[in-house]
């Protein structure tokens, strides 16, 4: 859009990762006078939103200087060296498949240091609370940026010490247990994903992830990749998370504090399923294609089991909790984005990284409406909700808040992948990838998968519209009171979500036409 | 020094009937000697034997001035192997061949005595205060610590069999003695004799082997007998394999590799603190040192056979050692020093892997460095995880008696992040270095350059048992540093912070974030090679 040079590139991109890093440091000493504000507290939140938003600034001018033109080729590249005596590099870059996920990150982590500015979350000193989301950032920003394997590794377990401590002191009810079984589970998954980070990088002689890219599996045989990518897949799979390794998820996302949901949602679960896509499939693709049928099979289970358990959570009298079925319906989400992966073909591939982007822009602000419903109602027990209007059908919440209600239902009306809106596109272009799968892999079962991610959207869409109906619709009574509907920081939070949502669905190709050239250049010999 | 060609008596007097030629002769006999090279060492012995003259003379009051003696003088020590970086230097070479030295300041000397003396300046540091509350003997303690320093400091430079043994000996005889310092304490007397008893059989294992290979070879020199190894008297093929493998049990006894490390848990407990790591940093150090001297410098030819054992040595003391530390349970008297016991001899099983790949690797540099690189790693890391546990061993407990109560134990360190931030999170930082983990970055690429080393010398298996104790290690290390976080029970104890253990754990911790951001201090040694 603006033409920059490399350079300009090169250092706004080392910004992205480097700001929050010191702002992180910055926000734990004492503020400097004249930016003392209201209260130390109010201080340090302010300094979280200018230092998220100045990130935002620096990702959003990064991506207006991208040339669309060569989105295959990395942009805006460092390199230099590390650790010489191990071959480590400090690299990094951008290319269509890593810039959506960076801009994706940034306005995330701005909009939920916006929230928390006017409704700081309830636990010990925000300054920890702003320090700790920082690094979170940071951890997730250089995930996306970096481009050698073990700075990879080092950025993907950054990301955990923040969220561990985000939800083990901001969370609600059983925080301390769902964060140490996020933790463990995430951890133990990484350390077989280190072993195969290892294994791939000394065989291959390198970390570099565009050297392995470029060799295409050439240097590392069979059964190396083989034990690599099962090694590999079981750390990403641990962090996408696949069935049957999701476990760690719902009680996290229950535990978690609002901004904690949103960005475990909206970013931290796209580390995994971008880890395979960046590092497994040009990597290692002969290891790909022996495990993408598993891969595939896991997906479909994957989707069908959340949606049904979305289903057993919403029935009545289930006692689901709203942000445990969100959980779960991201369970099922990255199905479809773990089968895109598995088709092994460039239809699926851009499918995964779409959906990606979509679940993380509409889970985000679902999380943010679950957060604000809790503390309007008290509660997100779906049950109680319903029981607070009249006849225990409805919570009525289009009567009793509209605006909010009818956030709620597009939240819910997006998830469900309504054609003309986010989630469409990807989940389409995932099922069919696998209607016609790479060559070699058996075109028969991914049919058989692909009809069952079809059934899995109808169950999809019949929990949701079910949410709709238990929490917006149902009679008003009068005796309860109305709740305040959505205020102004809300709205400044939430509107970009939605705009993008809309967006995203209504001009697909803006994205598409980022990743598919990226996805080219990872598939080689890949025709569809 | 050098007991194979002895320097001869200076001629007798009959025979110079013509002064010029005794001169010349003399020159020919007596070694020459040169003292920048040893000054590493010379200081640390010399500093050892002032202090104990200085004992008998100073006033009771003016006691703890011996301490910070010691520690001036490692530091001398320490500073004095500047002028030798970038040089080898040899000194007691023989006349007659001046390649076969005893005393060598290369890379590799120079970096364990980087590591012996720096850790020693820590361990000095930790026990100035730990000397004047448990009344120990100051004028004993300080010369015993301070000759097993200069004996482990000589070890690594030593290019003998003898010298090795001798100075294995040094650095371990003394550390007998001060495990039983504390005289009243019956558990510190019977660890004492246990790791007495059990490490005087090892040497004279080691003897006996030494033995056979000056048998076989005809030399103490390891250069020399490396040479002859190459072309054995066929007679002897029994003999030597068997001299070498009993050669290297005396060194995996002070390495504490399996089945040597049953000594380890109870002489950590029974020892004063500082000194649990001292043995566990120093005296690993001079072990491993020992090792790779004897099995790369002396016997490469017979790589085939030390190899496998070493290999085997590896993979059971890591996971004897990590299957140790997993089973102590966190509300067992001494616990913490008994975990970092066991976690030291899992340790101790990683250190082993890089010296198994070099017998087959073929870059034995290569692998060598990356021994250097975890060990310096380790003990920058053990020393502050040492140091703070030393720091929660002297919080008084209400009701209990000095020296009665339980010691440390880790449930202790339950809600230490609520009662003393900087300190968790330095023992945080610490536990995960040696699990390997982010943000103990150092601990992940020490880690990562030891297990390339077994990958690239083609030890699969080696590198799959690696990586099987490096997860069960993450269990108790995790377990410990969540325990840090977790609230506390009751009112936290409150804590001093003697100026001397403050400061070793703000070099450790400062120490460990710098490598972390810079591992190329250390890994250098992995790229440059050593032999």
């Amino acid at each position: 859009m603006i033409t920059l040079n490399d350079t300009v590139l090169q250092y706004l991109l080392a910004a992205v990762v480097a700001l929050p890093l010191l702002g992180a440091a910055a926000a734990l000493l004492p503020a400097p006078p004249g930016l003392r504000g209201r209260s130390p507290e109010q201080a340090v939140l302010r300094h979280g939103v200018t230092v998220t938003g100045v990130v935002l600034a620096a990702a959003l001018a990064l991506a207006a200087g991208f040339d669309y033109d060569r989105a295959q080729d990395i942009q805006g590249g460092t390199d230099i060296s590390w650790i010489p005596a191990l071959g480590i590099r400090l690299h990094l870059g951008v290319d269509g498949i890593s810039l959506p996920l960076l801009v994706l990150t940034a306005l995330l982590t701005f909009l939920c240091a916006l929230y928390s500015y006017r409704n700081p979350p309830k636990g010990p000193t925000p300054t920890a609370f702003v320090a700790l989301l920082l690094v979170l950032e940071a951890g997730t920003l250089a995930t996306f940026a970096v481009l050698d394997l073990v700075l990879f590794f080092l950025a993907f377990e950054m990301v955990l010490v923040p969220m561990y401590f985000l939800i083990a002191r901001w969370g609600g009810e059983g925080r301390a247990k769902a964060a140490w079984k996020f933790i463990l589970y995430t951890l133990l998954g990484s350390v077989v994903m280190l072993l195969g980070l290892l294994l791939v990088g000394l065989t291959a002689g390198t970390f570099d992830m565009v050297a392995l890219a470029s060799d295409n599996g050439a240097g590392i045989g069979r059964t190396t990749q083989i034990v690599a990518v099962l090694a590999l897949g079981i750390g990403f799979a641990v962090k996408t998370p696949m069935w049957p390794l999701h476990t760690w998820l719902p009680d996290a996302h229950t535990a978690a504090p609002t901004v904690g949901s949103v960005l475990l949602a909206g970013v931290m679960l796209k580390m995994g399923t971008y880890g395979l896509v960046r590092i497994v499939l040009p990597a290692a693709p002969e290891g790909a294609a022996h495990f993408a049928p598993y891969l595939a099979a896991f997906a479909v289970v994957g989707i069908l089991y959340g949606s049904l358990a979305c289903l057993a959570l919403v029935r009545r009298g289930g006692g689901g909790d709203l942000k445990r079925l969100i959980a779960y319906s991201s369970v099922g989400h990255m199905g479809f984005v773990l089968l895109g992966i598995a088709t092994l073909t460039r239809t699926g591939v851009n499918g995964a990284l779409f959906a990606n982007v979509a679940h993380g822009l509409i889970t985000g602000l679902l999380f943010f409406l679950v957060g604000a419903l809790k503390e309007r109602t008290g509660s997100t027990d779906l049950d109680a909700l319903a029981a607070q209007a009249a006849g225990g059908r409805g919570a009525g919440l289009y009567g009793r808040a509209p605006r909010f209600g009818g956030l709620l239902a597009f939240g819910a009306v997006a998830s469900l992948g309504l054609p003309g809106l986010a989630g469409f596109w990807g989940e389409m272009l995932a099922l069919l990838g696998a209607y016609h799968p790479a060559d070699g892999l058996s075109r028969p079962a991914y049919l058989v998968f692909m009809a069952l991610g079809g059934l899995g959207t109808l169950l999809t869409a019949a929990y949701l519209l079910l949410v709709v109906r238990r929490v917006c619709m149902g009679e008003r009574q009068p005796e309860t009171a109305a709740l305040p509907d959505v205020r102004g920081y809300e709205f400044a939070a939430w509107t970009p979500l939605v705009v993008l949502t809309v967006l995203a669905g209504l001009w697909p190709a803006l994205l598409l036409g980022l990743t598919d050239p990226a996805v080219q250049n990872l598939l080689p010999g890949v025709s569809r | 020094m050098t007991e194979t060609v002895t320097p001869a008596p200076p001629a007798p007097p009959a025979a110079s009937a013509h002064p010029g030629d005794t001169a010349a002769l003399a020159a020919d006999l007596v070694q020459s000697v040169d003292w920048v090279a040893l000054a590493p060492v010379a200081v640390t012995a010399a500093v050892a034997l002032l202090l104990l003259l200085a004992d008998l003379f100073l006033p009771e009051r003016r006691k703890p001035l011996l301490g910070w003696a010691a520690v001036a003088g490692l530091a001398l020590a320490t500073l004095s192997l500047l002028p030798l970086v970038g040089e080898d230097r040899s000194t007691f070479c023989l006349t007659t061949d001046a390649a076969a030295c005893s005393y060598t300041a290369d890379g590799f000397a120079l970096a364990i005595q980087l590591l012996v003396l720096g850790g020693a300046l820590l361990t000095a540091l930790l026990s100035v205060t730990t000397v004047a509350d448990s009344k120990l003997p100051p004028g004993e303690y300080w010369f015993l610590l301070l000759s097993s320093v200069a004996g482990a400091a000589l070890l690594p430079a030593a290019r003998d069999l003898a010298t090795l043994v001798v100075a294995l000996e040094v650095a371990s005889l003394p550390v007998f003695a001060l495990i039983a310092l504390r005289r009243e304490d019956r558990k510190a007397s019977e660890a004492a004799l246990k790791f007495f008893l059990s490490s005087v059989t090892a040497t004279a294992v080691s003897l006996l082997g030494i033995s056979f290979v000056y048998a076989a070879t005809g030399s103490l020199h390891l250069r020399t007998v490396a040479q002859s190894l190459t072309d054995v008297d066929p007679r002897l093929t029994v003999l030597v394999p068997a001299g070498i493998v009993l050669t290297l049990v005396g060194f995996a006894f002070k390495t504490a590799a399996v089945p040597y490390h049953f000594w380890v848990p109870e002489t950590y407990v029974g020892a004063p603190v500082p000194v649990a790591a001292y043995l566990s940093v120093i005296g690993k150090a001079a072990g491993f040192s020992g090792l790779i001297l004897v099995t790369l410098y002396a016997f490469p030819a017979y790589a085939g056979t030390w190899g496998p054992v070493v290999g085997v040595l590896a993979a059971l003391t890591m996971t004897v050692g990590n299957v140790g530390a997993l089973r102590q349970r966190p509300d067992a008297p001494h616990s913490a020093v008994r975990l970092l016991a066991w976690s030291s001899v899992a340790q101790a099983g990683y250190l082993l892997v890089p010296i198994a790949s070099a017998a087959y690797g073929d870059d034995p540099g290569r692998a060598v460095g990356a021994t250097v690189a975890y060990a310096l790693m380790y003990a920058v890391v053990n020393l502050g995880a040492f140091a703070v546990v030393l720091r929660l061993h002297r919080a008084p407990r209400a009701g209990a008696r000095p020296g009665a109560d339980g010691g440390t134990r880790v449930a202790d360190f339950r809600g230490l992040y609520a009662a003393h931030a900087p300190t968790a999170l330095a023992l945080a930082f610490f536990l995960l270095c040696l699990a390997g983990l982010p943000p103990g970055v150092i601990g992940l690429f020490a880690k990562v350059s030891v297990f390339a080393a077994a990958v690239d010398a083609g030890l699969g298996q080696l590198a799959v048992v690696m990586a099987v104790n490096v997860v069960i290690g993450l269990v108790y290390y995790l377990r410990w540093t969540a325990l840090l976080f977790r609230a506390p029970v009751g009112a936290p104890a409150r804590l001093s912070l003697p100026a001397p253990v403050g400061v070793a754990l703000a070099v450790t911790a400062v120490a460990g974030v710098v490598l972390s951001g810079a591992p190329q201090l250390v890994l250098r040694f992995v790229s440059g090679s050593l032999l």
